[in-house]
């Protein structure tokens, strides 16, 4: 982060834009460098500063994969970055800074998570166990068991259709048509359907 | 006018009672007197629900807090728009809005469908009487929009401001558009089942209906991730909400039959399989509307907690067991007319892509449901969100992809393997490249990669269909190439909008593999001082604070806090994002402040700041950078998607006819082998 240098210019569109923009809609300005605001109630919850932590990519992927519980059904990391009025993923983030702070390790941490708010601290069931390995595995089991009963039942037809078919090439060629001349005409009417 | 709004919907439930009575007693066949009385009632029940919808509509415009409605969902300095829009805003409303529009599509299926399917009307009226009578006695005994208040206050509570978004005065009606018109599909094919006629007049008389209703959900869907964007902060668009999930579930199944019913109408196959769908579609455009009304499942979009879940419930229960008991009686009447010859044939690929699409419904399904499956068998709860469902149907959704290229390539009935050389070579040549491409340019993201690949290589099906199809009409008629190109669109608008359509999928999976890249950092700045944050197309973007401006607008305090955007060390303008103390006419706040997000958008990426808040009642604000790539995309691909359905579902259309000049000039077709065919 730098501070920027107010002697830098601007240009045309940039400091027209910040002078409409100031008396059009700084109704207040603020006193000094960080002036203070007219209501500051009306801004939400007051923050703290941010700290390096807030963007620590492990931190964020360890919040990534807690649930807030505040009932907004959004991760902590999401909820606490969006919902600015909750109470609870500011309250958790700090859990698990905390728990870093220990030496906790990522995984530790969700354990420690799951043993004092239970397995729905988790944003995902872990795929452990017979209830959630079904939950994760069915649906694609489900769906490989359909694609193979579909196969053998397109084998089966493809059989059955063979047999037919050559029974009907077999009187077909007592007409006019060889069995070469109704393959290439097979074949034409397939590309025409193309 | 609550009194007028109440009478109008009594009125609508003894009339639809009696249509849903006489339709099913078929006592109307062979006395067309009692047909024209059945369709007369199902125009009567329209006219009381547009009374009922004036009546309210007239209550949120002139402010009547005293009916209970009005006051929960609007105040006085509430802008117009969303005094409109307040109608379907809440649960007692949005049930009156479902109940009205759908009666609207009843009464167009009644005078819109051609004479020749006249004896499937009056179970079409019976079938979507019965649903408006549903959502009407849901209104009359549980969540009446016409209810008072005991006092009649000085104002209203105003509308939640996550809704004071124009996304919200459009998304929600095209989402009801889109689930309430599958009703009239659902209607068409329970009138075959009752009436035995069972052929593909049913399919014939609901095509439009189908896309219709598939293109409005499509849209809402669209714009319903368009509003999560723009309006929840939390820089995406999709979450795997319960609610959000409710409404792709149709949308996968109808999208489904949409592909299964060209293999009905081509080659006589799936009539079951069709009808399961159509039925499926509909029951879970009501689950829907369960899940979002019980509050059974925790979502950011349920309405309240109340007992309409249970209606809805029961009426589930009973739709589903009706639907598929009538289904299972007309079983035997369903045979395919002819059978499967192969599995590497268009039919095959589309048994495929409709085992994939209704995969992937389950597998949402299964996920929105689990936590109540694991509450129930272990007394725990659980929580699935977004890392379940991405590994369940990420790979799932790639497939499907792969197909969308698939299908078109290879030929009805039995492909031959010079035809799937010749198809292939292209397309795959088109992923082959992309992948080299994404892999030299470093992108290691598997699955993001994948989509890429498998996006180039649908890119170049599409590509080969249009070309090939321009070719061959410049060859024919001698046509120009724009000529050519329009016409091969004109005049084909089922096939070539389906690949249009097939463009706008490809394109939104392009801009979903983008997500994969995106960028965020948090800080806190005082005025003046800057941070950087570099995007993965290579550009650095810097943002100076400048301050926080606050000021009044008509129903709202805000809190504006603008960065100065360089980009690669030029200016790129100010962005503004603001906080929103909502207030009622008397200055009393009425909900928790909101955040309005900062959004610059272009083709590659999206700017996009959240002003979270201030430190200790300064201008030192707190503040969160995203970039995220390839988000102008997304909206582009359900413009596109958007505009196919369009083009396949507009009237006309079908060949050139050959003119005398060109007839003369003998045109030749080549066969196969050395003969031509002349025309």
């Amino acid at each position: 982060m730098s501070r920027r240098d107010l002697s830098t210019p601007l240009s045309r569109r940039n400091f027209l834009g910040l002078e409409l923009g100031g008396t059009a809609q700084d109704s207040l300005a603020g006193r000094g460098a960080t002036g203070t605001l007219r209501d500051p109630s009306v801004v939400g919850r007051p923050r703290s500063p941010t700290d390096a932590r807030e963007n620590d990519a492990q931190i964020q992927a360890i919040e990534k994969r807690l649930a807030c519980n505040c009932g907004c059904t959004l991760d902590v990391f999401t909820c606490r970055t969006t919902d600015f009025s909750c109470t609870y993923s500011p309250a958790l983030h700090r859990e698990v800074l905390a728990l870093r702070d220990e030496g906790k390790t990522a995984q530790q941490i969700l354990d420690a998570f799951v043993a004092k708010y239970g397995e729905k601290a988790l944003m995902a069931p872990k795929p452990q166990g017979v209830l959630n390995l079904t939950g994760y595995l069915l649906p694609g089991a489900l769906i490989a068991a359909a694609g193979a009963g579909l196969l053998v039942f397109i084998g089966k037809r493809k059989a059955a259709v063979a047999a037919a078919a050559q029974g009907s090439v077999t009187s077909a060629t007592t007409g006019t048509a060889s069995p070469d001349e109704l393959e290439r005409l097979r074949r034409a009417l397939a590309e025409i359907e193309d | 006018m609550t009194l007028l709004g109440q009478f109008a919907l009594w009125a609508a439930f003894v009339v639809g009672l009696w249509c849903v009575v006489l339709s099913f007693s078929g006592k109307w066949q062979g006395r067309p007197d009692l047909s024209r009385t059945i369709v007369r009632s199902v125009y009567a029940v329209c006219a009381c629900l547009i009374v009922a919808s004036i009546s309210l509509w007239k209550g949120l415009i002139t402010h009547d807090f005293n009916m209970e409605y009005v006051w929960a969902y609007t105040s006085r300095n509430l802008p117009s728009a969303y005094i409109f829009s307040a109608f379907w805003a809440g649960q007692k409303g949005s049930l009156l809005f479902w109940a009205i529009v759908l009666s609207l599509f009843a009464s167009a299926a009644q005078f819109l469908t051609a004479r020749r399917f006249a004896h499937l009307m009056p179970y079409v009226a019976g079938v979507t009487s019965a649903v408006i009578t549903f959502f009407v006695s849901v209104m009359l005994f549980a969540a009446s929009p016409f209810e008072r208040l005991g006092f009649t206050p000085a104002d209203g509570r105003g509308l939640n401001p996550q809704l004071q978004n124009v996304g919200m005065v459009i998304h929600p009606p095209m989402l009801y558009l889109g689930y309430i018109s599958i009703t009239i599909p659902f209607a068409f094919a329970v009138a075959a089942l009752l009436s035995r006629r069972l052929d593909t007049g049913w399919i014939h008389a609901i095509r439009k209906w189908t896309l219709v209703s598939w293109l409005l959900l499509s849209i809402g869907i669209t714009l319903g991730m368009w509003w999560a964007y723009v309006e929840l902060g939390w820089g995406g668009y999709w979450a795997w909400d319960p609610v959000e999930n409710a409404s792709l579930l149709p949308w996968l199944t109808m999208t489904a039959f949409l592909h299964s019913v060209m293999i009905q109408e081509k080659r006589g196959m799936l009539k079951r399989w069709n009808f399961g769908l159509i039925i499926g579609t509909f029951l879970l455009s009501i689950f829907g509307t369960f899940i979002t009304r019980s509050g059974v499942i925790a979502s950011v979009h349920s309405f309240t907690q109340s007992n309409v879940g249970y209606f809805f419930l029961a009426f589930l229960v009973v739709a589903a067991i009706l639907a598929f008991t009538l289904l299972h009686t007309r079983w035997s009447l369903l045979e395919a007319e002819v059978q499967l010859e192969s599995v590497v044939s268009r039919e095959a690929a589309f048994l495929f892509n409709n085992l994939l699409f209704v995969g992937i419904a389950f597998s949402v399904l299964w996920g929105t449901l689990f936590p109540i499956l694991s509450e129930l068998v272990r007394g725990s709860k659980i929580t699935v969100g977004p890392p379940f469902f991405n590994r369940v149907n990420v790979p799932l959704g790639l497939l499907l992809l792969g197909l969308t290229g698939v299908g078109p390539l290879i030929a009805w009935r039995k492909a031959s393997s010079a035809n799937l050389r010749r198809q292939f070579m292209a397309p795959v040549a088109a992923g082959l490249v992309t992948l080299g491409v994404l892999l030299a340019a470093g992108v290691r993201d598997f699955y993001a990669t994948m989509a890429l690949a498998l996006a180039g290589f649908v890119a170049g099906t599409i590509a080969q269909e249009f070309t090939r199809g321009i070719r061959a009409r410049r060859r024919m008629h001698g046509e120009s190439l724009p000529l050519a190109f329009a016409r091969l669109i004109g005049r084909n608008r089922r096939r070539y909008g389906g690949y249009i359509v097939h463009a706008g999928i490809l394109i939104y999976f392009v801009a979903f593999a983008g997500m994969a890249f995106k960028r965020q950092r948090e800080a806190t700045l005082k005025p003046g001082e800057s941070v950087e944050l570099s995007s993965p197309f290579g550009h650095t973007y810097r943002f100076t604070h400048l301050g926080v401006s606050q000021y009044e607008a008509l129903n709202r305090l805000v809190s504006a806090a603008t960065v100065e955007v360089t980009k690669d060390g030029r200016p790129a303008g100010l962005m503004t994002s603001e906080k929103r103390q909502h207030v009622d006419s008397f200055k009393r706040p009425t909900f928790e402040p909101s955040t309005e997000v900062g959004i610059r958008s272009n083709l590659q990426e999206d700017l996009y700041i959240v002003y979270a808040g201030s430190v200790d009642g300064t201008e030192e604000a707190v503040y969160r950078f995203n970039i995220n790539p390839l988000v102008w995309w997304v909206w582009f691909g359900g413009f596109v998607l958007a505009f196919g359905g369009i083009v396949t579902m507009w009237p006309g259309g079908g060949p050139t006819v050959v003119g005398p000049r060109h007839r003369q000039a003998g045109y030749e077709v080549s066969l196969v082998g050395a003969e031509k065919v002349s025309t």
